[in-house]
């Protein structure tokens, strides 16, 4: 192997931490100059964190980055672009009130006599860019309006106009037809033939077997393998991405399954999910599994009231809900712990007295008067049981750690006494140790009789809690299955189903 | 397994005396105080009468100002409604309806100033600060419109001497009572119901507070909706108490409630303030003025110091928490080992 020129892009155990998570332990890529590699993983793998390093937007803790064998360290994207790597991102950012000239030579303007903006060799330029990769779009049109497909060309031109050596697609097919994924995939095989390195990620194996010739796996923030595409198969990635001892890590315990309290039925949003249904019982786990915009969360948010809904049905205990009113839901005994605790879960510059009473508080108040002292009060036990780590009630939620913040979210709506919980990513962001209390707690509840819906992008979190796995693909139910049915790769598999949505 | 909390990380005295609505009020005091001495005629009989009925206009419209700040909007439009409500009276009691009669229907022409606000902020989602500079050109338009450059100046008796008086032989105006009347309703309204607790995480957090079944737009109607008819109500006052209905009443009064909010304590970004820091920092431009206008000082100078003194109460939060910071920064520094990390060390990125 001695005679190979370096590769094009190296990157080495590279590391990345912020605060106490670990985002990513040990991150390795080497992408050849001539070749498509495939990044693939679970969520929260490590690949977004990869990509940031490469691009220059994170810095890395740790590890080697080397760009044709020369060592680099990027404190600025502008820095990385100036060296040759550029990122195509899934939803390219276009200034959409330019014209797709000027968003290709943004910052870097051709001049003519007398330092004028010189159009006309702009335009020639992006011409003969947009022929060598095959494609028509107007150079002189706004972006506003481009498809995404379209603005993924264009961001791609802009790529090559800087020459860069390492083009990153990330997720680029996510968002596209069948007729733009066969154009992008010409587009990027020219790339490739001109001696560019190019770095595909997909959850989409056959794209990922149809395009790549290399394939590196992760999975937890750690690198698994690297294989040439022809010597692996969709089964073994599988595999090695999901490839952990589930054990006995998440401790449902079997509970008596009672009646549906939660019945959804037909339920639809044009563009983001579809024909939904399923129902949920008293004392059982129902996880909805599934990538990341798959639609689970916006499935929850419609349940929940937070957005309207098209079509369809929510009752609970066999009385409709009011669709597009929280205050409806709540009445109803729903209770939403939502995805992102920070910006929906909490106030965070509220106190920890005044977060834990927020929904309850109307019942709080004595002869109409609402006292801070009967805030508190309520608030402790709850605290209490859910061993909220403070000192007094009154310090801001912001004060305190993820793990922490997420205790107090469930304890607001514990206090409620719902009937239905639906914990969207319930441990998400959480120490291990605080992981296995919520795990714990949920088990819990759901033996007390509480009918729980869990989004989890965790696959063993799904497997080792739930009664019942739905899986979500591209705004659909593609698969259902029980508890003893459930293994990694089939919730995998239909996970990464096309639904045909996007043929 | 049971863990026990305690209610407050701090004694009761030091949540109650160290906060910036003490300051305020220790501010006003001193002004007070120093006015009282140094300034001939301001500790005289009369003073304290015409501070309180100078300022009742402001104090009233501040309250509900508060909780519209609070919540992160604002409402520009209230001087344009007393303007409105006030030629509103006039031309109704000229016209024949009995004075009551009138007044209710400025009340409720007032309330119909806040709704038309209300729902565009709230449920068409526009820009609070857009709508109500809008609408202050629209009702102070509609109030001049109505009345012209004339003005009404024919009022019973018995309604202006209302306006004017005072409390028995006291030296308080009568305009004091429906004022403590609505502080204890907006009191109520802010720090003591689930409502207010709505407002502040409004504030804070609008999309934390609906997840937690906060109907944000209602509440937010409602505020607009009692902004209204409480300018309207100081119109009416406004009205009786110089005896004239114009069109062109209280003009610039909506910068004098912002400042005396703001400098009361309430954060213009919303999520914060307090009443009696409101009606501190109301009376706390009172004094000032009326001491400077007993000095000789003019009208502009007069302005020229309320408006150094606003500047300085909003940025003063910034500058205080710049301070701690730094000083906090120092203290790290004294305290971390002086070591230099070789590149490539790990750099933890807390947030």
């Amino acid at each position: 192997m001695a005679e190979h020129p370096p590769p094009a892009l190296e990157l080495r155990d590279a590391s990345k931490s912020f605060g106490p998570v670990v985002a990513l332990r040990r991150g390795t890529l080497v992408a050849r100059s001539g070749s498509i590699h495939a990044l693939v993983g679970e969520n929260g793998a490590g690949k977004s964190t990869i990509v940031k390093i490469i691009a220059g937007l994170y810095r890395r803790d740790s590890g080697d980055y080397l760009l044709d064998g020369q060592p680099v360290d990027f404190s600025s994207t502008s820095e990385a672009k100036a060296r040759g790597v550029a990122v195509i991102y899934q939803e390219p950012t276009l200034f959409p009130d330019l014209s797709v000239t000027e968003n290709i030579f943004m910052g870097r303007h051709l001049l003519g006599k007398g330092r004028r903006i010189d159009r006309a060799a702009m335009y020639a330029e992006v011409e003969r860019l947009f022929s060598g990769l095959g494609v028509h779009i107007d150079p002189r049109r706004p972006a506003l309006g481009l498809s995404i497909a379209d603005q993924q060309i264009v961001e791609i031109a802009k790529a090559i106009s800087l020459d860069a050596r390492v083009l990153i697609m990330d997720e680029p097919t996510a968002a596209l037809s069948g007729v733009e994924v066969e154009r992008l995939f010409t587009v990027a095989r020219a790339l490739r033939d001109e001696g560019r390195a190019l770095v595909f990620i997909s959850h989409r194996f056959d794209e990922v077997f149809a395009l790549c010739d290399t394939v590196t796996v992760m999975r937890d923030g750690d690198y698994v393998d690297t294989m040439a595409i022809d010597e692996t198969d969709p089964g073994e990635i599988v595999a090695l991405m999901v490839g952990r001892e589930v054990g006995d890590l998440f401790p449902k315990t079997p509970a008596d399954v009672g009646d549906p309290v939660l019945r959804v039925e037909g339920l639809t949003s044009a563009g983001t999910f579809h024909d939904i249904d399923f129902e949920v019982r008293a004392g059982e786990i129902v996880a909805l599994a599934g990538l990341v915009g798959a639609g689970r969360s916006e499935i929850a948010r419609a349940v929940f009231g937070i957005d309207r809904y098209d079509a369809g049905t929510v009752t609970i205990g066999g009385a409709p809900v009011t669709a597009g009113s929280p205050r409806a839901a709540i009445r109803a005994g729903m209770a939403l712990v939502p995805e992102d605790r920070r910006q929906q879960g909490l106030v965070t510059d509220s106190s920890i007295a005044r977060n834990i009473a927020s929904v309850i508080r109307r019942g709080l108040a004595r002869t109409g008067v609402l006292t801070s002292a009967a805030e508190a009060g309520a608030a402790g036990p709850w605290a209490s049981r859910l061993e909220v780590k403070t000192h007094a009630l009154d310090m801001p939620a912001a004060t305190m750690s993820g793990g922490n913040q997420q205790k107090v979210v469930i304890a607001k709506w514990l206090a409620t006494e719902p009937v239905l919980l639906v914990i969207d990513e319930p441990t998400r962001g959480i120490d291990v140790g605080t992981k296995a209390e919520v795990h714990r707690l949920l088990s819990e509840l759901a033996g007390q009789g509480l009918a729980i819906l869990m989004i989890s992008s965790e696959l063993p979190e799904v497997l080792g809690m739930a009664d019942r796995v739905l899986v979500v693909s591209e705004g659909r139910i593609t698969d259902e299955i029980s508890r003893a049915d459930a293994t990694a790769e089939r919730v995998m598999r239909a996970a990464t189903q096309s639904t045909g949505a996007h043929a | 397994m049971t863990r026990t909390y305690v209610s407050h990380s701090h004694p009761w005295w030091r949540r109650a005396l160290v906060t910036r609505e003490v300051g305020i009020i220790a501010l006003l005091a001193a002004v007070f105080a120093y006015a009282s001495v140094a300034v001939a005629n301001f500790a005289g009989p009369l003073t304290v009468t015409f501070l309180l009925l100078d300022v009742a206009p402001i104090l009233l419209i501040a309250l509900p100002m508060a909780l519209i700040i609070v919540t992160g909007e604002i409402d520009l439009s209230v001087a344009s409604v007393v303007g409105l409500s006030s030629v509103l009276v006039g031309v109704l009691y000229q016209a024949g309806l009995p004075m009551a009669v009138a007044a209710v229907l400025a009340l409720a022409a007032g309330g119909a100033a806040g709704a038309f606000n209300g729902y565009l902020v709230a449920y068409v989602g526009l820009p609070s600060l857009a709508v109500t500079i809008g609408s202050l050109a629209l009702f102070r338009g509609l109030a001049v419109g109505l009345l012209g450059t004339t003005a009404v100046t024919s009022f019973p008796t018995g309604w202006t001497s209302v306006a004017t008086g005072t409390i028995g032989d006291s030296r308080i105006p009568l305009v004091v009572l429906p004022f403590l009347v609505l502080l204890a309703v907006f009191t109520y309204l802010l720090h003591f119901s689930a409502f207010g607790r709505g407002i502040f995480d409004i504030g804070l957090n609008k999309e934390a507070a609906r997840f937690s079944g906060v109907d944000v737009a209602r509440t937010k109607l409602i505020l607009f909706v009692l902004s209204g008819v409480v300018s309207a109500f100081a119109g009416i006052y406004f009205t009786l108490r110089f005896g004239s209905a114009r069109g062109d009443n209280a003009t610039g009064l909506e910068l004098q409630v912002v400042a005396a909010v703001l400098l009361g304590g309430v954060s213009i970004f919303g999520g914060r303030g307090r009443l009696h820091g409101v009606v501190a920092g109301v009376l706390l431009i009172g004094v000032i003025s009326s001491a400077l206008r007993l000095e000789g000082v003019t009208v502009n100078i007069i302005n020229i110091i309320i408006g150094l003194l606003l500047v300085a109460s909003v940025v003063s939060p910034n500058v205080l928490a710049w301070a701690s910071q730094q000083a906090s920064r120092r203290h790290r520094r004294a305290h971390a080992a002086p070591t230099h990390e070789p590149t490539g060390a790990v750099h933890p990125q807390g947030r």
